[in-house]
């Protein structure tokens, strides 16, 4: 946790409010997170959690007004990317953090050939003329796995589909090779197979680049297993933050394990009716500032979570929770975790049993 | 592409076939004709004239002429204007027209575009309440009013412009004329540019835009201003038919000696040649630039193919 060397990015108590015509609304409240550098940051929560505020805040594309960093510092690679101008801040942008945003459908710009839409980004910080930069926009294509790259290059988006288009932004991202990529819902708006196909894209890019990634997403699917650690936002605050096999095996916060138990478990659970959270995410502009956000949906509910706000509790050196009730949580998933494990081991058992025993698991 | 232009041209034809039609057939009903004046012409001359003009035909003999004489694009002679023919005053009032028409749409694009930029870039800013004020100005007040008004103030009172006739090209005497004739263009397409650039400005390929670091203005200009623009394009064919029957009254109002004009004129005095002349001409005109603004929407918006 605490900002070493190491850390690329250092986001610390940042808060990001919108002025609307219902009140201030609260999106990012108090954020504090750390990237290494090399590392992969998945960041997971419902709609509306601030999940994407907090990222469009670190590369600054906030719209202001309404929206406007209130507080905090954003450490990127040693200087506090708040206070840098509008024309340094656009020197970052693009060169050292890139970003893929959620729908590739809408995202790039219809009007214009896909060579010139990646051509613009290294002429602009790398310098290239026209034909390094028509060279290096195929090689892009090629990397993330357009076939036949040198023909398609000149193609406008609405002749690609989502998958190829998610491909492109991506090829964008990574054209000047940034420290920093920020994948906000990559694969939301995608179907299935292509889901897959993109997050190991990402994953193998990642791997030969060294490329450091914040991975956005509401499907805890996508984050296990991408990335090293999770930060669970809700209601524009960080619930639980904790390294990536921690949080799935234990987690500390009754929150988490809702989302949790909402993934879909066909192995166990056939025929039985999906998990959901009970109600909807609050409304952040109407939050009473001294009780638990969470409070109303949460199943351990006691009077405390209604009255006090939560402390952020550390449970070990790199797990934390936001939770009256933390620790109870915290060790109440032990438990869970250690039967279900013994109950699978059971079940295994079993199929060996009346199989003759071939398989192994 | 070329299909889709051929396809087109081809049903002009029918078209102006329907528009000449029916303006003839309109002529016919109405009461009166050419030669019936102040003054009771004797029968016997009266016969005279209509022998001479074919109107004691029958009258789907006289459709026939007149259509013939249409489709072979010679529509006769004037009968107002002795010894001109209706070709003649087509050639001589249509660089006119064309140079208020034309003038008058470039400085209304070219000024409404500005304002509804600037406006959308600074939504809710003073610059955008006024712009928008002044638009809404323009678009309440019609030409007819307009024009004397400019006359009354910049040139009857102030001697600042000429306040009529023609004066060839460029002279002051258009100041006023395309001033009147442009109002409502720079206002509606003010408007037109401020909605399509704010709705552009919040897309989402502007927010990747700006996420590659690019300079605002290159956000602006490289990237918005083309999806921006295209409701103005696709207004500019209707915008170029309202134009001329702008032409018209402004034209008379200025006493300029353009197609719109002479139109009034014709009407006035029963031209009938005249009239269906001017009218196949514009109709044709009309569906020329309808034309030209389809090819042109589908060469700034690669997904539009015909």
């Amino acid at each position: 946790m605490s900002s070493q060397n190491g850390n690329l990015l250092s986001v610390k108590d940042l808060r990001t409010y919108f002025e609307t015509e219902d009140g201030t609304v609260r999106a990012v409240d108090g954020i504090s997170f750390d990237l290494e550098r090399g590392e992969t940051l998945g960041i997971v929560g419902e709609s509306g959690s601030g999940k994407s505020v907090t990222n469009l805040s670190v590369m600054r594309l906030i719209p202001e007004p309404p929206g406007r960093i209130v507080s905090g510092e954003i450490i990127f690679h040693g200087q506090d990317i708040l206070t840098l101008s509008p024309e340094e801040m656009r020197q970052i942008r693009g060169k050292q953090i890139g970003m893929i945003f959620q729908d590739p459908m809408t995202s790039l710009n219809p009007f214009m050939r896909i060579s010139k839409q990646l051509m613009e980004i290294t002429q602009l910080h790398l310098g290239y003329d026209k034909d390094q930069a028509y060279r290096h926009a195929i090689k892009m294509l090629d990397t993330v796995g357009i076939p036949d790259a040198e023909a398609r290059v000149d193609s406008y988006p609405h002749e690609f589909s989502g998958g190829m288009r998610q491909r492109v932004m991506i090829a964008m991202a990574l054209s000047c090779e940034p420290e920093l990529l920020i994948a906000d819902e990559p694969t939301t708006a995608l179907d299935v197979t292509i889901q897959a196909q993109i997050l190991e894209l990402i994953k193998n890019l990642k791997r030969d680049t060294g490329t450091s990634v914040i991975l956005i997403t509401h499907d805890l699917g996508v984050v296990a297993g991408m990335s090293d650690h999770i930060i669970v936002m809700y209601a524009g605050k960080v619930f639980e933050q904790s390294p990536t096999r921690e949080l799935f095996a234990q987690p500390g916060n009754p929150y988490t394990k809702g989302l949790l138990k909402s993934v879909p478990d066909p192995a166990h659970e056939h025929g039985r009716e999906l998990y959901q959270i009970p109600g909807l995410p609050p409304d952040v502009a109407h939050l009473p500032p001294n009780q638990c956000p969470f409070a109303e949906r949460c199943y351990r509910v006691e009077d405390i979570c209604r009255r006090e706000f939560p402390p952020f509790v550390k449970l070990n050196d790199e797990h934390f929770s936001l939770c009256h009730f933390a620790g109870e949580v915290y060790a109440q998933s032990r438990v869970e975790s250690d039967a279900k494990t013994a109950g699978a081991n059971r079940r295994v058992a079993g199929t060996e049993a009346s199989t003759g025993g071939g398989t192994q698991r | 592409m070329f299909k889709f232009v051929l396809r087109r041209l081809i049903i002009t034809l029918p078209m102006v076939v329907i528009v000449v039609s029916l303006t003839w057939g309109l002529i016919r009903l109405a009461p009166g004709n050419f030669y019936s004046g102040e003054k009771k012409i004797p029968a016997a001359i009266e016969k005279n004239i209509r022998e001479k003009y074919g109107l004691d035909k029958p009258w789907y003999v006289q459709y026939g002429r007149m259509m013939g004489s249409v489709l072979r694009g010679d529509f006769g002679n004037s009968l107002r204007y002795q010894g001109q023919s209706v070709n003649q005053i087509l050639l001589m009032t249509l660089p006119v027209s064309a140079t208020l028409g034309l003038f008058s749409y470039l400085i209304a694009l070219l000024v409404g575009i500005l304002a509804g930029t600037l406006a959308a870039l600074k939504q809710n800013s003073r610059l955008d309440y006024a712009s928008m004020a002044l638009a809404m100005l323009g678009l309440s007040i019609p030409n007819f009013v307009l024009g004397p008004l400019l006359v009354l103030v910049l040139s009857l009172s102030l001697y600042w412009l000429p306040p009529a006739r023609w004066g060839g090209f460029p002279s002051w005497n258009l100041v006023l004329p395309v001033l009147t004739l442009s109002g409502v263009y720079m206002a509606y397409i003010a408007r037109l540019t401020r909605s399509g650039m704010l709705e552009v400005l919040r897309a989402d390929y502007i927010r990747t835009a700006r996420a590659k670091g690019l300079s605002e203005r290159a956000v602006v200009f490289r990237h918005a201003l083309r999806g921006g623009l295209l409701p103005v394009v696709s207004f500019t064919g209707p915008a170029l038919a309202f134009l001329i029957s702008g032409t018209v009254v402004v034209e008379r109002i200025f006493a300029l000696p353009g197609l719109g004009n002479y139109f009034i004129n014709a009407n006035l005095n029963r031209d009938e040649p005249l009239i269906i002349g001017i009218v196949a001409f514009i109709s044709i005109a009309i569906l020329l630039f309808n034309l030209l603004v389809d090819v042109a929407y589908a060469y700034i918006d690669p997904r539009i193919r015909y």
